[in-house]
């Protein structure tokens, strides 16, 4: 789809962030897949234009990183950690639990379009291993069960809250995140769970702490 | 060694990560002390306090940001290295959402140390909670006049940009994460010259890791004294472990550099179902893992290195024995080869050949010929790629071998799933132990 000219002086805008415009490439990418749902060739052709490189160039980088995809992903991108730890912890069978549910594979979009699966990489969320994400919203500690659970409950309409982190919304709301991340939602949803609190409880519990200023001895 | 919260202090106020929160706390206080000292004042302080990079190498954070040239007319650049993406680190995503404005405000002191008057927090696009509980930081803090022209009236003007990033680990590395800042493929650059001299836009740079630069008002509030009663001679300070894997309380624990990882685990309620450990990495799956054996050695820079390891990181993965080191090994080696950027030649070819041979084994058709061959690959990586991902691929192997040959033997008729049923491994119930 054409390239609206709000999409563009949105462009402009994260542009002008920069001391060089071409460092919003990433983020312009990002705006690009929240308003096509993809990277398309038009998209492409946008960002070329407003940095003045060539559409080659903006290609090229778009197909370096693996958050971007060349194929409409669907309202909602679902994540499973297949890395080591959360894989061998339970994440291989989150996957094919919900390869079996979606009847797709990974980098795969089901065919009413409703969702995309992903075998992805660690998301830094070790501590709640097995990790799924919906839209890129943390889903901790999941089970092929629960994971299963949480799409049909999304592909119901119903409403679904990361376990760290906002209601979900869709895969485009969080692409225009990534874009512009003042989406007025750091207020909803507490990602300060448990186990981020694990040493501090156990700290409160036995009575420690960290002393304010230089103890002697 | 007991735990010793002060990053992660009050990270049960659920208010702490908006700026009256931190404020609370007696954020912003150290700032405020810093814009009346003399910028190199601030950088002998970090250099004195003997901060090392949180983010794996661990190297002196005073020292790096010593390196900045002075008075060379040109613009200089703070950049965060919040790409957080090494298979078993999460420590930087929960700093991020937990307590963003000690990151936000150790950029600003950060910054006016180096003469920055930007500064970017590049963090990976997959954490979107993340980005923007810094972002609205930001935002609070320019509202406040803590960022902006003429910060608390000191003549200090300083930009704050959050940026996503889009999906490849090698942005971790900092030269490729400088090229995918510049709106680049995020492949690493040839050093010399280092960033502190041509870094960002080709201008003096210095990139610190998340924890790094939450460490910085701390050290500036509290003094070179305070901040070295914790840690060693050689690793001052505390660090912000993530402990991961089978043990019964995964999680965030705060503790002086030089606790041991037994220590750890005890306050991590030790093993589930009291099984025994059989192998850990004490941060990252780019540092060689150790064994049971290894529990009570400290946890700092030195002590790790002598161990034949290193801290990395500092998140460390704990598993028992339900689960195959054959399996865990192959899996690390297809994510080193899903992200090898292709740059050289040793990594781009060499990760390909190692994943294909150790698939081999996890499906029980390895050879004993083969055992030799992959330490022959591994050899031909180390030291011979362009940036540390190359040598970071070629570490699981040799390390596992060490301590489990016998495994990889096994797997020459055996198959990984045949030799430890998986479904042992999982965390959750319908699992069952064998």
């Amino acid at each position: 789809m054409a390239i609206s000219e709000a999409t563009r002086e949105q462009m402009q805008q994260l542009a002008a962030r920069y001391p060089q415009p071409r460092s919003a490439l990433l983020p312009m990418l990002h705006l690009v897949q929240s308003v096509e749902g993809e990277v398309t060739t038009d998209g492409i052709e946008a960002c070329a234009d407003v940095l003045s490189i060539t559409p080659a160039e903006v290609k090229a980088v778009s197909t370096f990183y693996t958050m971007y995809k060349r194929k409409p992903v669907g309202k909602h991108h679902i994540g499973v950690c297949i890395n080591t730890l959360c894989g061998l912890l339970g994440g291989d069978a989150v996957y094919d639990a919900l390869s079996e549910r979606l009847g797709v594979g990974h980098d795969q979009p089901t065919a009413d379009g409703e969702f995309w699966l992903e075998r992805i990489e660690c998301q830094a969320a070790c501590t709640h291993a097995p990790v799924m994400t919906v839209d890129w919203e943390f889903m901790d500690d999941v089970t092929p069960t629960s994971a299963v659970d949480i799409v049909d409950r999304l592909a119901r309409g119903e409403k679904v809250a990361s376990t760290r982190g906002p209601v979900i919304r869709d895969f485009r709301a969080t692409e225009h995140t990534l874009a512009f991340p003042l989406d007025g939602l750091a207020d909803e949803g507490n990602p300060v769970d448990a186990k981020m609190l694990a040493g501090l409880t156990v700290a409160k519990e036995r009575g420690m702490s960290a002393p304010t200023s230089k103890q002697e001895g | 060694m007991t735990l010793t919260p002060i990053i992660t202090e009050f990270w049960d106020d659920p208010k702490l990560y908006t700026l009256d929160g931190y404020r609370a706390h007696g954020g912003y206080r150290a700032l405020a002390s810093a814009l009346k000292q003399d910028p190199d004042a601030i950088i002998a302080t970090v250099k004195d306090s003997g901060l090392r990079g949180r983010g794996g190498a661990g190297f002196p954070t005073g020292l790096k940001w010593s390196f900045v040239p002075q008075n060379d007319g040109k613009p200089h650049y703070l950049v965060v290295n919040a790409d957080e993406s090494e298979p078993g680190a999460c420590k930087d995503i929960p700093i991020m959402m937990a307590n963003p404005h000690a990151l936000v405000e150790g950029v600003i002191i950060s910054s006016f140390a180096i003469r920055a008057n930007h500064a970017f927090i590049y963090i990976r696009g997959e954490v979107p909670e993340a980005i923007r509980r810094v972002a609205n930081a930001i935002e609070q803090a320019r509202a406040a006049g803590l960022i902006g022209k003429n910060i608390l009236g000191s003549g200090f003007d300083l930009e704050v940009v959050a940026h996503s990033g889009a999906g490849a680990y090698i942005c971790g590395e900092e030269t490729a994460l400088l090229d995918s800042l510049e709106g680049f493929r995020g492949q690493p650059r040839l050093k010399p010259p280092f960033p502190a001299v041509a870094g960002l836009y080709a201008s003096p740079t210095v990139i610190n890791n998340v924890e790094t630069i939450a460490n910085i008002p701390y050290i500036v509030d509290r003094g070179v004294d305070w901040f070295r009663q914790f840690g060693t001679e050689k690793s001052p300070g505390f660090k912000v472990f993530a402990v991961s894997g089978h043990v019964n309380r995964p999680g965030i624990y705060e503790a002086p550099l030089g606790i041991t990882m037994r220590e750890l685990l005890d306050y991590a309620g030790g093993m589930r179902d009291g099984r025994p450990v059989k192998f850990w990495l004490p941060g990252g799956s780019s540092v060689p893992m150790l064994t049971a054996d290894h529990l009570d050695i400290p946890m700092t820079y030195e002590d790790m290195a002598a161990a034949g390891t290193m801290l990395g990181t500092g998140t460390p993965m704990l598993f028992d024995d339900t689960v195959s080191v054959v399996k865990a090994v192959t899996r690390w080696l297809e994510f080193y080869k899903h992200e090898s950027c292709g740059k050289c030649t040793p990594c781009r070819e060499g990760t390909y050949w190692i994943t294909g041979v150790l698939e081999k084994f996890e499906h029980g058709h390895g050879t004993e010929a083969e055992v030799e061959t992959l330490v022959g690959l591994c050899g031909q990586i180390a030291g011979r790629s362009f940036c540390a991902l190359g040598d970071a691929a070629a570490t699981p192997y040799p390390a596992a071998l060490k301590y489990f040959r016998d495994e990889f033997i096994a797997a020459t008729t055996t198959s990984a799933d045949a030799q430890f049923d998986p479904v042992a491994s999982y965390v959750f119930a319908g699992a069952v132990a064998r």
